[in-house]
């Protein structure tokens, strides 16, 4: 079986100083891949480069069979891949509906985008309540649901979420690691980039442990979970 | 007068949790009826004669019928009085205020009182000296006096004061009580909650919609008619206080959601309410100034896409309208168009549309890759580039096209379906002039950019140019191409504006390049266009017509200020934008951008007000 997602050797470059030093991994399908690391270790620079909105300066990135490379920024949504961005970037000023409609932009079904707006208010009750309000107005917690929400509206094969957690209370947060495992049950596949390593790798099949442009270690989920240098570095125990 | 507070109130409000001011020390219950008398005496006094001759123009000289600017001290003091009636729970009258009535009587009594000693002055001074006043005269300055002091007195609910800290240097400590004081009369000021709207069957708000609209075709008539300085001076600050003190009593509010529940017909009755503009001239002067106002708001309009929805900052835009206008004039049948062709009006202004569109994509391909700032700088050079090659392509410095500086003369009036719009026709018994039809022409294009604009504000394309004007980055996220999408903007824009270009080409027998540059004292201009949107209203369709009409109709009528037009222009600009960048009609996501702490949860409705 092949890989959904498969990145070799990717380096990316700011200016002359590499964020990325050529790193491997791949995403099966149906699969909760997380990439875990510090601050700096480059798993937001992967993601931004695999949504095209960085160019990578070497290696190759396979999609569903497809170069990545190839494909600009505003395309690489109709391959497959949805990218709820760190810090969530939603639109503000709009509202929660548009919002939503916003993520289907490329889609022109109007049955099923109606279809999968209601999906999106069931799975995130809140947004229904609120969906004619500006999205700004809403927590951070909410934003994050949006967030992830309106990645979901262009029927991705491969949902990247970066730091869905960041900024949250400890409650939102686990609402929202919830519906990520709900997600995955549902069998969408994710590729989760997290600093909460341990909420992160308890709910994935497959972890990859970043440092400094890195992968330094690789295993399952629980593998890494129980991984003595991982419990030390990102775990905070001694 | 208004910062009247005295020590002692300070410290008393700075101990009760909940304290009440007022700005004049006059017990409640004599305020209010001071208020209200003074008023309806306002009201009264403008029916006696205010000064012995009729070299004030307006003729206030006669007893028993207000002329002039009696007719807008009359409005004003009948509005304080009305208000003041209606603070009293007066049965019938308390429909008027569903926001409270105290801050509405505040800025009524200002307005009759500014307009009535307005008036008084101009009087004494023009004449030289008081002793031109006739009694009248003194009894409504003593009346809007009166009015003003009760209204001042009446009690509001006053900010919890906050000494300044006595470490404080003493810049820091003017400062701190200067901001105080402000804030205590802006509290005066500040409108209470809206009451609830009672429920009202279909018919009857649209009938209120439609009473409206011609309370506001009668304001617009009157003041496109005034006939001398003072008049349209005392015109603009008593609609500008009216206007404020409505919206404070709440009924502008109340008003805004009826329009925009029954958005559809508030258009439609709109248009119908301009359409019998023409029919309440019987001079096609005024009708001239009303299709330069139309041309000049659907510019206006089209650059409404341009800035308002897509963000996208256009310095150059005017360029777009001589594009428009000199393609429709060299194909007009002008003796001194080279072309020599006489197309029919609609494949003139097809091809003045088109030939926009195409100079939009030329100019948008190469710099909407730009951002920000640099878009700006371009844009602005290419509507200078427009201008200059206009003026060199003379058959001298270039090739003959549009005949250079002197530019395409004669252009001869339209027939359409034999209607000759040069001619004056009588319909109903009205006579239309020439003016007046290309007004209704002008109507049917601005009807058009209407349309255009909110179908395109409320679709998939118009969310692309929020989006991108929010968040380029997430945008591009969700797969949208902000290239192409901002390109679709510009073109679509500069269509617009070609449109308007055709008729005006027309309209204006001439055009030349000096009627297409950056800033001119004369609109439409790239500046004026730019400067009616962001004072009307970005992203809203009422702001920029409004904003259009006011910047085109102000300096029309202000012709004696000269020189110093631009200086005043800037003023208004620069407080405009300090006090209500949003614009005077604002758009709901505008607002949250402005006033992010304003009000949380904000229902957003369609584009467009």
């Amino acid at each position: 079986m092949t890989a959904l997602l498969e990145v070799e050797d990717l380096r990316v470059s700011y200016g002359k100083i590499e964020a990325v030093k050529g790193i491997s991994f791949k995403v099966d399908a149906g699969q909760v891949v997380t990439l875990i690391g510090t601050n700096g270790a480059g798993k937001t620079t992967t993601l931004r480069t695999l949504s095209g909105l960085l160019k990578p300066s070497g290696g190759t990135i396979r999609f569903d069979g497809k170069n990545l490379r190839k494909i600009p920024a505003h395309k690489i949504v109709s391959v497959g891949l949805a990218h709820s961005p760190e810090g969530r970037h939603i639109f503000p000023r709009m509202s929660i509906e548009d919002n939503l409609r916003l993520g289907a932009f490329l889609r022109d079904d109007r049955a099923g985008i109606a279809k999968d707006i209601q999906r999106a208010y069931d799975l995130f009750p809140i947004l229904g309540e609120r969906r004619k309000q500006a999205a700004g107005t809403l927590s951070g917690g909410e934003q994050q649901m949006l967030a992830m929400g309106r990645a979901l509206m262009s029927q991705p094969k491969l949902l990247m979420l970066d730091e869905p957690s960041m900024g949250l209370s400890p409650i939102m947060m686990q609402k929202i690691m919830a519906t990520i495992s709900e997600l995955r049950a549902q069998g969408t596949t994710i590729l989760l980039v997290e600093q909460n390593a341990q909420a992160a790798l308890s709910l994935a099949d497959h972890g990859y442990v970043m440092e400094i442009g890195k992968i330094t270690l690789t295993g399952t989920g629980q593998e890494l979970l129980h991984d003595e240098s991982v419990r030390k570095a990102y775990l905070g125990e001694d | 007068m208004t910062t009247h507070t005295t020590s002692t109130d300070m410290n008393t409000a700075a101990d009760t949790p909940s304290p009440t001011g007022r700005l004049v020390g006059i017990p409640a219950p004599a305020a209010r009826a001071l208020a209200t008398a003074g008023g309806a005496l306002s009201l009264v006094s403008c029916f006696l004669a205010w000064t012995w001759t009729d070299a004030f123009p307006g003729d206030l000289t006669v007893y028993g019928y207000p002329g002039g600017l009696q007719w807008l001290v009359l409005v004003l003091g009948a509005l304080t009085a009305l208000f003041g009636l209606a603070s009293y729970q007066v049965k019938g009258l308390r429909w008027l205020t569903p926001a409270g009535a105290d801050p509405a009587i505040r800025l009524a009594a200002l307005g009759a009182f500014v307009t009535a000693w307005y008036t008084v002055l101009a009087i004494s001074l023009t004449l030289g000296g008081v002793v031109n006043l006739e009694p009248g005269g003194f009894v409504v300055a003593a009346a809007t006096l009166i009015a003003l002091l009760g209204a001042l007195a009446l009690p509001f609910e006053r900010p919890k004061a906050d000494p300044a800290d006595p470490e404080d240097s003493g810049w820091d400590q003017f400062k701190h009580n200067a901001g105080q004081k402000w804030a205590v009369v802006k509290a005066a000021f500040a409108t209470g909650p809206l009451a609830p709207a009672p429920k009202l069957p279909g018919y009857a708000e649209i009938l209120l919609i439609t009473a409206a609209l011609a309370v506001g075709l009668g304001i617009f008539t009157y003041g496109i008619g005034t006939e001398y300085d003072e008049l349209f001076i005392g015109f603009l600050v008593s609609a500008g206080f009216g206007f404020a003190a409505l919206a404070k009593a709440g009924l502008i509010p109340r008003l805004g959601a009826l329009t925009a529940r029954h958005s559809n017909i508030t258009t439609c009755a709109a248009f119908v309410a301009a359409a019998a503009f023409p029919f309440t001239q019987t001079n096609d002067r005024f009708a001239n100034i009303g299709v330069n106002i139309l041309i000049f708001a659907t510019v206006a309009l089209g650059l409404n896409i341009v800035v308002g929805l897509a963000g996208l900052l256009d310095l150059g835009y005017v360029a777009f309208l001589g594009v428009g206008a000199y393609a429709a004039a060299l194909v007009s049948g002008s003796p001194s168009s080279p072309t020599g062709l006489h197309l029919p009006f609609w494949a003139a202004i097809i091809v003045g549309a088109i030939a926009s569109m195409i100079f939009g994509v030329l100019i948008g391909a190469p710099t909407l890759r730009l951002r920000g700032d640099y878009l700006a700088i371009v844009t602005l050079g290419f509507g200078e580039i427009f201008r200059i090659t206009v003026m060199n392509t003379d058959g001298t410095s270039g090739p003959d096209i549009t005949n250079g500086s002197n530019g395409i003369t004669s252009i001869p009036d339209l027939k359409i379906l034999g209607f000759d719009l040069g001619a004056p026709h009588e319909i109903f018994g009205f006579t239309i002039g020439r003016f007046a039809n290309y007004f209704f022409l002008m109507l049917l294009v601005t009807a058009v950019v209407v349309l255009v604009f909110r179908r395109s504000g409320n679709s998939r394309i118009g969310r692309a140019w929020v989006a991108i004007r929010e968040d380029e980055t997430a945008a591009l996220a969700m797969g949208i191409n902000g290239f192409r999408v901002k390109l679709v903007a510009f073109a679509l824009g500069a269509t617009l504006a070609g449109l308007a270009g055709a008729v005006q080409a027309h309209v204006t027998f001439v055009v030349t390049p000096e009627q297409y540059m950056f800033a001119n004292s004369v609109p439409p201009n790239s500046a004026f266009l730019l400067a009616a949107v962001v004072m009307g209203g970005m992203g809203t369709i009422a702001g920029p017509l409004l904003g259009a009409a006011l910047l085109y109709l102000i300096p029309t009528k202000l012709q004696f200020m000269g020189d110093y037009q631009l200086f005043a222009f800037g003023v208004a600009l620069i407080l405009i934008m300090r006090l209500r960048p949003e614009g005077i009609i604002a758009d709901r996501r505008r607002k949250l951008e402005f006033h992010e702490d304003a009000e949380a949860p904000t229902v957003l409705g369609k584009t467009g007000a």
